[in-house]
């Protein structure tokens, strides 16, 4: 892809009715970046935000966190999950929607691990940020998995449009 | 003469011509064997810059920002920052360079693994405003790691920003990128 013009939407999802996941699959390799900008509704429970690369559900995900609530900020850390996280004291809930934007920098690239960048943010809970490492044996991301620590469901409406940026 | 230059001889770059809303406008890779990465000419056509960085050094170190080749005591931050069990929060004094994740570094390895960055340049052709950037980096490596956000001013006497220079107190590890893009205004 020639430089210039980017910033390019590659897929949207807006729930039509109430699921547990979302899943962009079969996504370009063509981009530098990825840029996932979601805006979830809780159907039923609250809960926290994962999600999956490639279907890899070994402990290869891991992230340093930090947060604020209103009140207090904080940092944890979370090592050898089975998944990454984009959401922390910002839940997602029945009410107003929580945002959350996320960049996957050199998702397509096979030399390195993947880094990420998640904020996530709900006015009523607070604000996240997230840097996460996915160390599977470097590969192109070319599917998320998106779901849920409750195992419930997203809320008809909620929002998932994926970007790519492809660097000069 | 070229719109845009390239400063550095281990990088790579393009030029282009202005089409959209948010367009790349440059790339530099580095090699091993560079501190400094740079851009030059950079156009004025847009109304902000972007910066998307994914990179670093061993030793995990800050970049050291400065525009137009101000080395001046020109510069100030402000960061919150994240170690993964702790918070805390800093400023500078007038300084010569904004630091970009002043307390997370940008740590990178051979192993795979690269930091991560994001920094934002608004309104940077204005000649009457001083220069206002935002950050936010870090690095996770399966039981460390860091997350730094922060603000950062140029005011020296405005004008517009034309080149770039992020310099590591150590060679930014081979295969670090900064990606430099514009936004347009309306």
């Amino acid at each position: 892809m020639a430089a210039g013009s980017t910033y390019t939407p590659l897929a949207t999802q807006t729930l039509g009715s109430a699921a547990a996941s979302v899943t962009f699959s079969s996504i370009s390799g063509a981009y530098t970046d990825l840029v996932l900008v979601m805006n979830s509704i809780a159907d039923s429970t609250a809960f926290h935000i994962y999600a999956q690369y490639n279907s890899d559900t070994a402990t290869n995900y891991s992230q340093t966190i930090l947060y604020g609530t209103g009140t207090s900020a904080a940092s944890t850390r979370e090592t050898s999950q089975n998944q990454a996280r984009y959401s922390y004291g910002a839940a997602v809930r029945t009410t107003s929607p929580t945002t959350t934007i996320i960049t996957i920098f050199n998702y397509a690239n096979t030399t390195t691990y993947k880094t990420s960048i998640a904020r996530n943010n709900r006015a009523s809970d607070g604000v996240d940020a997230i840097v996460g490492l996915w160390r599977k044996t470097p590969e192109a991301i070319n599917s998320i998995k998106i779901y849920n620590s409750a195992a419930a469901n997203f809320a008809a409406g909620s929002t998932f449009s994926l970007y790519g940026i492809q660097s000069a | 003469m070229p719109v845009l230059g390239i400063v550095a001889s281990q990088i790579s770059g393009h030029l282009f011509a202005p089409s959209g809303a948010y367009d790349s406008i440059a790339t530099v890779t580095a090699s091993g064997s560079s501190a400094v990465l740079s851009f030059s000419s950079i156009p004025s056509t847009y109304t902000h810059l972007q910066m998307r960085l994914s990179g670093g050094v061993t030793a995990g170190l800050a970049p050291a920002m400065t525009f137009n080749s101000d080395t001046g005591a020109n510069y100030t931050y402000h960061r919150l920052s994240g170690t993964g069990t702790a918070v805390s929060a800093g400023s500078s004094a007038p300084r010569n360079d904004i630091s970009i994740a002043p307390n997370a570094g940008l740590y990178a390895a051979t192993s795979g693994v690269f930091s991560g960055g994001i920094i934002d340049i608004l309104d940077y052709t204005s000649t009457i405003k001083n220069k206002t950037i935002r950050a936010i980096a870090g690095w996770d490596n399966n039981g460390s790691g860091y997350l730094d956000f922060s603000s950062g001013l140029w005011f020296a006497t405005p004008v517009a920003i034309t080149s770039i220079t992020l310099t590591m107190g150590a060679n930014w590890i081979a295969g670090s990128t900064v990606a430099l893009y514009g936004i347009k205004g309306s």
